[in-house]
C-alpha cells in the first residue's frame, strides 16, 4: 500500500451531498481484472455529457482544478456499494485526500487500504475550505503526522483518526502481513471451532 | 452489567485476537463473485500466498452474466471484458481449490440467493462477501456485510477481517401491516425516516412482532436494503422460521448435527438488559406501499402521495439536490406519483427475486388477467428470477406460465438490470418500476430513472402503465 505523510496540493470543491459509488465510478467500468486505469471512469457522468463530450463547468475539467490532489465534497461521500474500484478510480486520477463531514463504512474502508486518506471535518469547517477552494489557484496542506489541513488563507483544522490506522497510513503497511503475525491464534482459534462446531466442518 | 446484543455475542465468538485497536475476527463464509476478486487474487499471487480455507468460500457468477442463453456458459458471453472476470474467476476458483456455481449451473444466481438458499447461510455465523447487500445474510442472525477487494484478499489469505465495533441500533416494527404492504415497505420507510447516512456506524437489529410474523423471504428483503441506511449489516434473531427454513437445505447439518447446530444457534439474541446505543421504532400499521421519486433511497414517499416541492427545503444542499434528483427523473414537484407513466418493468434484484417474491408479483398478476388485463402495451416487463433453483420451483409452480401469458418475459437468472453492467438496461431517459435497492444516477444503465418499490407494486405498475397503487389490484 502507498504510504500517506504529508501533501501539498490543489483542493477541487464538490459541494453535493450523498455522492454515491455508483457515482463516482458506474458500474460498466467495473469490468476489468486490474486495479490501474480506472481514472477514465471517475466520476464519469458528472465529467461528461451524453454524447462523450466534456462539460466544461464540472469542477474536474475546469482548468484551474487540473491536478488537484484534493477533494472537497458534502456528507455521506461514499454510499452504495462496496467497490473497491471508488478509492481506485480516485487514485488513479490523482485524488489522495477526500474532506468531507461523513462518509460511508465500506467506503471508508477503502480507502484506508489504499493509502487514501478519508478526513472527517464538522460541517461548517467542510463549508469553511470548499469556499477557500473556490477559484482553484491556491496550495492547501494535509499532514498526517500532526493531524492538520491548513487551508490557503493560512488557517488549520486538526482531525482526528484511529491511532492504528494513522500508523499503518503512515508507514504503508500491508494488514495481511500483520494478521499473519497472529497465524498461531488463527489455528487454535479453528480448532476450539471445530470442536464446538463440527458440522462447519463437513460442508 | 447490561447484557449484551444479538451483534455482542456473534463478535465475541469470533475474536481471534486484538491488533492494534482492531480486532481480528473469524469468518465464517466467504461468498465471492466476479466482479470484486480478480486483484484480490491477483494480490495473492503476487505475494505468494495461498486461500487459506478454499472449503468456506463460495463462488458464484452474478453481476456480468446475460439473463439468456447461459447455457452456452461463458462461449455465449460477448462483451469480452465480462468474459475475461468470468473466465478469471473460474480459473482462480480451480486454482484454489474453491466450489464455483458457474454460469448454467443450476444452483448459480446472484450471491445473496445462492447462500442462503444452500443453507451455506446459518446463524450466528460471520459473513462477508465483496458487495454491499452481503446484509442481506442478516436474516439469519449471522452477522454479515460487505466488504472492499482488498478486504477479499485478507479474508483468502487468513479467513478472518480486522474490523472495529460498530455501535448497536435497534428498529422495532410493531403492528401488522394492512394488505399491500411488506417488507419492501418497510425497508423504504426505514430509510425514509433514519436517512441514507443514519445508520453509519450501526449494526442494526430488527425486532418486534412485525418481524416475527415475517418469513424468511421478507427479512432478507429488509436486510438486504440494511446497507441502504448506512448500516453495514443488519440482523434479525434466528427463531423457529430461520430453522423450518434451513432445515433439509444442501449445507445444512442432518439429523443429530442439525439438532446440535440448532441449539447452537438459539444462543444467539439479544438479552433483555441490553442497551442499545439507538432506538427507533416504526409501526407497520400506519403504513401505505411506499416508492422513491429520486435518486436516493432515503427519497420515499406514499404511493398516494405527490412528488415534493424541493422549493420547501430549508437547507441549501439538500435543496439543490433535490431539485436535480427531480430534473434527472423528469418529475414535477407537485404532480401525482401515480402518474409517472413507465416504461420498463424489473422485478429482480437480490432484494426481490426469490419464490415468495415471484409469488407475490404472479399472484397481482393473476388477479388483473383473470380481469382481462395484461402488461400494458408500451410497457417491457422483465422477471428475473434470483437463481436457477428459484427460477426451477417458479415453473414448477406454473408462475412462469402466469408471467408470459400476461406479456412479461422470463428470464435466466442474475443481477440482470439490478445494475448497469450486463446486458439488460435502461436506455437513457427511460423510467423503469424496479424491486432493486439502488435508484442512484445511472444504476440501471446511464441516464435510466429507477422507481424503487416491492414486487407487488412492480406488477401492479407493469399492468397500469404507469406507477400504481397495487391495493386498486387485489
Ligand atoms: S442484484 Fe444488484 S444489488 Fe444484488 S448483488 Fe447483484 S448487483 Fe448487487
Amino acid at each position: 500500500m502507498q504510504a500517506f505523510t504529508c501533501l501539498d496540493s490543489r483542493a477541487a470543491p464538490l459541494n453535493q451531498t450523498n455522492i454515491d459509488t455508483d457515482q463516482i465510478i458506474p458500474a460498466r467500468f467495473l469490468k476489468t481484472v486490474e486495479r490501474e486505469g480506472l481514472g477514465r471512469g471517475l466520476f464519469h457522468a458528472f465529467r461528461y455529457d451524453e454524447t462523450g463530450a466534456e462539460r466544461p463547468d464540472f469542477v474536474l475539467n475546469r482548468a484551474e482544478y487540473k491536478g488537484a490532489s484534493i477533494l472537497v465534497a458534502g456528507d455521506n461521500f461514499g454510499c452504495g456499494s462496496s467497490r473497491e474500484h471508488a478509492p481506485w478510480a480516485l487514485m488513479d486520477f490523482g485524488i489522495r485526500c477526500v474532506i468531507a463531514p461523513s462518509f460511508a463504512d465500506i467506503f471508508n474502508n477503502n480507502c484506508f487500504n489504499n493509502g487514501l486518506l478519508p478526513i472527517v471535518l464538522p460541517v461548517d469547517q467542510v463549508n469553511a475550505l470548499m469556499d477557500e477552494a473556490k477559484g482553484g489557484n491556491h496550495v492547501f496542506t494535509v499532514d498526517l503526522e500532526s493531524q492538520t489541513v491548513t487551508a490557503p488563507s493560512g488557517k488549520t483544522y486538526g482531525f482526528e483518526i484511529d491511532a492504528g490506522r494513522k500508523e499503518k497510513l503512515l508507514k504503508g503497511l500491508d494488514a495481511i502481513g500483520e494478521t499473519l503475525q497472529h497465524a498461531g491464534d488463527i489455528d487454535v482459534f479453528e480448532s476450539k471451532r471445530a470442536i464446538g462446531q463440527p458440522w462447519l466442518e463437513l460442508a | 452489567m447490561a447484557g449484551k446484543t444479538l451483534y455482542d455475542k456473534i463478535w465475541d465468538a469470533h475474536v481471534v485476537a486484538e491488533d492494534g485497536g482492531e480486532a481480528i475476527l473469524y469468518i465464517d463464509l466467504h461468498l465471492i463473485h466476479e466482479v470484486t476478486t480478480p486483484q484480490a487474487f491477483a494480490g495473492l499471487r503476487s505475494a505468494g500466498r495461498a486461500v487459506r480455507r478454499p472449503d468456506r468460500t463460495l463462488a458464484v457468477a452474478d453481476h456480468n452474466i446475460p439473463t439468456e442463453g447461459q447455457d452456452l456458459g461463458t462461449a455465449g458471453i460477448t462483451d469480452p471484458e465480462a468474459k475475461l472476470q468470468l473466465e478469471t474467476l473460474g480459473r482462480n476458483t480451480a486454482a484454489a481449490g474453491i466450489e464455483y456455481f458457474g454460469m448454467g449451473d443450476i444452483r448459480n444466481g446472484i450471491v445473496h440467493v445462492v447462500g442462503p438458499e444452500q443453507g451455506r447461510t446459518q446463524p450466528g455465523m460471520t459473513i462477508v462477501c465483496g458487495d454491499s447487500h452481503t446484509s442481506t445474510h442478516g436474516a439469519f442472525g449471522a452477522l454479515a456485510h460487505g466488504i472492499g477487494t482488498s478486504e477479499v484478499e485478507h479474508v483468502l489469505a487468513t479467513q478472518t477481517l480486522r474490523q472495529k465495533k460498530s455501535k448497536n441500533m435497534r428498529v422495532t416494527f410493531t403492528g401488522a401491516p394492512a394488505p399491500g404492504v411488506g417488507a419492501k415497505d418497510y425497508a423504504l420507510a426505514m430509510i425514509g425516516e433514519i436517512g441514507t447516512g443514519g445508520g453509519t456506524g450501526y449494526v442494526i437489529e430488527y425486532a418486534g412482532e412485525a418481524i416475527e410474523t415475517l418469513s424468511m423471504e421478507g427479512r432478507m428483503t429488509l436486510c438486504n436494503m440494511t446497507i441502504e441506511g448506512g448500516a453495514r449489516a443488519g440482523l434479525v434473531a434466528p427463531d423457529q422460521t430461520t430453522f423450518d427454513y434451513l432445515r433439509g437445505k444442501p449445507a445444512t447439518p442432518k439429523g443429530a448435527a442439525f439438532d446440535m447446530a440448532q441449539s447452537y444457534w438459539k444462543t444467539f439474541f439479544t438479552d433483555a438488559d441490553a442497551r442499545f446505543d439507538r432506538e427507533v421504532v416504526i409501526d407497520v400499521a400506519k403504513l401505505v406501499p411506499t416508492v422513491t421519486w429520486g435518486t436516493s433511497p432515503e427519497d420515499v414517499i406514499a404511493v398516494t402521495d405527490v412528488v415534493p416541492d424541493p422549493a420547501a427545503i430549508a437547507d441549501e444542499t439538500r435543496r439543490l439536490s433535490a431539485q436535480k434528483a427531480l430534473d434527472y427523473m423528469g418529475l414535477t414537484a407537485g404532480q401525482k406519483i401515480t402518474d409517472a407513466k413507465v416504461d420498463v418493468v424489473f422485478i429482480g434484484s437480490c432484494t426481490n427475486s426469490r419464490i415468495e417474491d415471484l409469488r407475490e408479483a404472479a399472484s397481482v398478476v393473476q388477479h388483473a388477467f383473470l380481469h382481462g388485463r395484461m402488461v400494458a402495451p408500451h410497457v417491457r416487463a422483465m422477471v428475473v428470477p434470483g437463481s436457477g433453483l428459484v427460477r426451477e420451483q417458479a415453473e414448477a409452480e406454473g408462475l412462469d406460465a402466469m408471467f408470459k401469458a400476461a406479456g412479461f418475459e422470463w428470464r435466466e437468472p442474475g443481477c440482470s438490470m439490478c445494475l448497469g453492467m450486463n446486458p439488460d438496461k435502461l436506455t437513457p431517459g427511460q423510467r423503469c418500476a424496479s424491486t432493486s435497492n439502488r435508484n442512484f444516477e445511472g444504476r440501471q444503465g446511464p441516464g435510466g430513472r429507477t422507481h424503487l418499490m416491492s414486487p407487488a407494486m412492480a406488477a401492479a405498475a407493469a399492468i397500469a402503465g404507469h406507477i400504481a397503487d397495487v391495493r386498486e389490484f387485489l
